[in-house]
């Protein structure tokens, strides 16, 4: 277990550790806000919106995310797009994470009833409002712990950048495995650090959970 | 009758256009025909209760003044004006046009005050302080300014309609528009929801009003509308119509629904 703590290693670690979160939370930002927007065009009066929403949704759902990473990493350079590993690795990930909370705002705002939306829209509201000033904020309870899977599983995923030149934490793995360093111990140092990112996700939400339980 | 005419009962003053006006109006849900060439014109200051049998467009009909349903052809008019497509315009008139469910509709992660409050300032761009005077009287005068503090859940079906109609008015509508707004009530609560629109008719509020209730309609319809099927079959004033209905229809919803 004492690797950690030999050469520079703990620096190598400690930058690892800051790569996926850096990753993980650009992504989960953008991935939140192109979420929502997916989820608005897919609720929305406009056909070509919802139809596009219902695409995106559908394409990038059932794209593996590895293909993805291809996709932003090989293919954008042929069309003259020259991004930073780092960059594409956030847009990988952002446009694969928001469709999933696309779909968990939508099921959110499902649960919503009709007549929520109906009385808003009496009152003169327009689409956006109706949407941010009643349905979303009435969703948000039904949504935090499905979303929190969702988010949860973006510093997982995120360890996907480390094969595509991103250092993030699993590229601590990678030179430690090539420095032959046994193989157990940095598992476990690399395993705690998920750990953590992990449970600091689900306290954040379980406490938002809570005091969302207390605003009715 | 000629649909032309406001009606018996309705005072023929002169002022000319009528605030609602519907003309030729068709709906069709699918293969269902739900509102059949509809003619209307209310005026201002008329109350005007809808009655039919279930499945006949009373709530359709409603619905498509503010047009929370569209409609396939024919024009509705509010106020000289005819809705506006879909957009900011449409939303405009929808402020001026109140609405009053069944089912309440209270925002349930509002208070009562916030529900009052909410449209005013983000669609009247009315200032927060003004707009919250506003909503404390108008709670108030519909009899629940005491609980203005609390969530709709916290309060009884009556005391939820009352502030329903306080946040309809809130917005100072022209015409207000009322869907079976006693039919979710316990019994006891009907009353005083009926009395908080009867005192707006008073006022001079124009009003259409889908509701079974005949004593409503009796003390403060200036006509009533019978639907079936689509269509008005029969309108007249409260009186001659509870008593003297001319339709087969009419006389036979009539019976069902005063003896039983
Ligand atoms: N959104 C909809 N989609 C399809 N059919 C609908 C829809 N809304 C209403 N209908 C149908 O249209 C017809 C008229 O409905 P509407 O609600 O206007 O009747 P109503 O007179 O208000 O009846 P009730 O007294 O039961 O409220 C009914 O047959 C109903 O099933
Ligand atoms: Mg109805």
């Amino acid at each position: 277990m004492g690797i950690l703590f030999e050469k520079d290693n703990f620096s190598l670690f400690v930058r690892g550790f800051v790569g996926t979160i850096e990753l993980s939370a650009l992504s989960a930002l953008f991935a939140l806000l192109l979420g929502i927007m997916l989820a608005a065009f897919r609720v929305s009066p406009v056909p070509v919106l919802r139809a596009f929403g219902t695409a995106w949704v559908t394409v990038f759902r059932n794209t593996p995310l590895t293909l993805l990473f291809f996709v932003v990493t090989f293919m954008l350079p042929r069309l003259d797009v020259h991004i930073s590993s780092f960059t594409a690795a956030v847009a990988a990930l952002s446009v694969y994470t928001g469709s999933f909370v696309c779909e968990v705002l939508r099921a959110g705002i499902n649960t919503v009833p009709l007549g929520q939306a109906e009385a808003a829209r009496s009152l003169g509201m327009g689409f956006g409002q109706t949407l941010g000033l009643v349905v979303l904020p009435q969703a948000g309870r039904a949504v935090i712990a499905p979303l929190g899977s969702v988010f949860i599983a973006l510093p997982r995923n995120s360890a996907v950048a480390g094969a595509f030149n991103v250092f993030e934490l699993f590229s601590v793995q990678k030179t430690w495995s090539e420095d032959s360093y046994p193989i157990f111990a940095s598992f476990f140092w690399l395993a705690l650090a998920y750990l953590a990112i992990g449970f600091s996700i689900s306290s954040v939400l379980s406490l938002l959970e809570r005091r969302m339980a207390v605003a009715r | 009758m000629t649909e032309n005419s406001a009606g018996p009962g309705v005072p023929e003053d002169g002022r000319g256009t009528p605030l609602v006006s519907l003309r030729g109006v068709n709906k069709h849900f699918g293969a269902l025909h739900v509102l059949q060439d509809i003619d209307l014109d209310i005026a201002q200051g008329e109350v005007v209760v809808l009655i039919g049998p279930s499945g006949s467009g009373k709530s359709t009909l409603c619905r498509t003044i503010n047009r929370l349903e569209t409609i396939d052809s024919g024009t509705i008019e509010v106020d000289g004006r005819p809705l506006p497509a879909e957009g900011r315009e449409l939303a405009r008139l929808r402020a001026q046009v109140g609405m009053v469910f069944q089912s309440f509709n209270l925002f349930a992660h509002k208070t009562v005050l916030q529900n009052v409050v909410l449209a005013q300032v983000k669609v009247g761009r009315v200032p927060k302080a003004e707009a919250e005077k506003t909503a404390r009287e108008l709670l108030e005068r519909v009899g629940v300014g005491a609980q203005a503090d609390k969530f709709p859940a916290q309060l009884s079906g009556g005391q939820q309609q009352r502030v329903a109609i306080a946040r309809a008015l809130a917005m100072n509508p022209k015409v207000m528009l009322f869907d079976e707004p006693t039919s979710a009530l316990d019994p006891e609560m009907v009353n005083e929801v009926l009395e908080v629109m009867r005192s707006l008719a008073a006022r001079g509020m124009t009003m259409v009003v889908v509701t079974h209730e005949m004593g409503f309609a009796r003390s403060a319809a200036n006509r009533v509308l019978f639907m079936a099927d689509g269509r008005i079959v029969e309108q007249n004033t409260p009186e001659a119509f509870f008593t003297a209905p001319r339709s087969d229809r009419a006389k036979d919803f009539l019976s069902k629904i005063l003896h039983h």
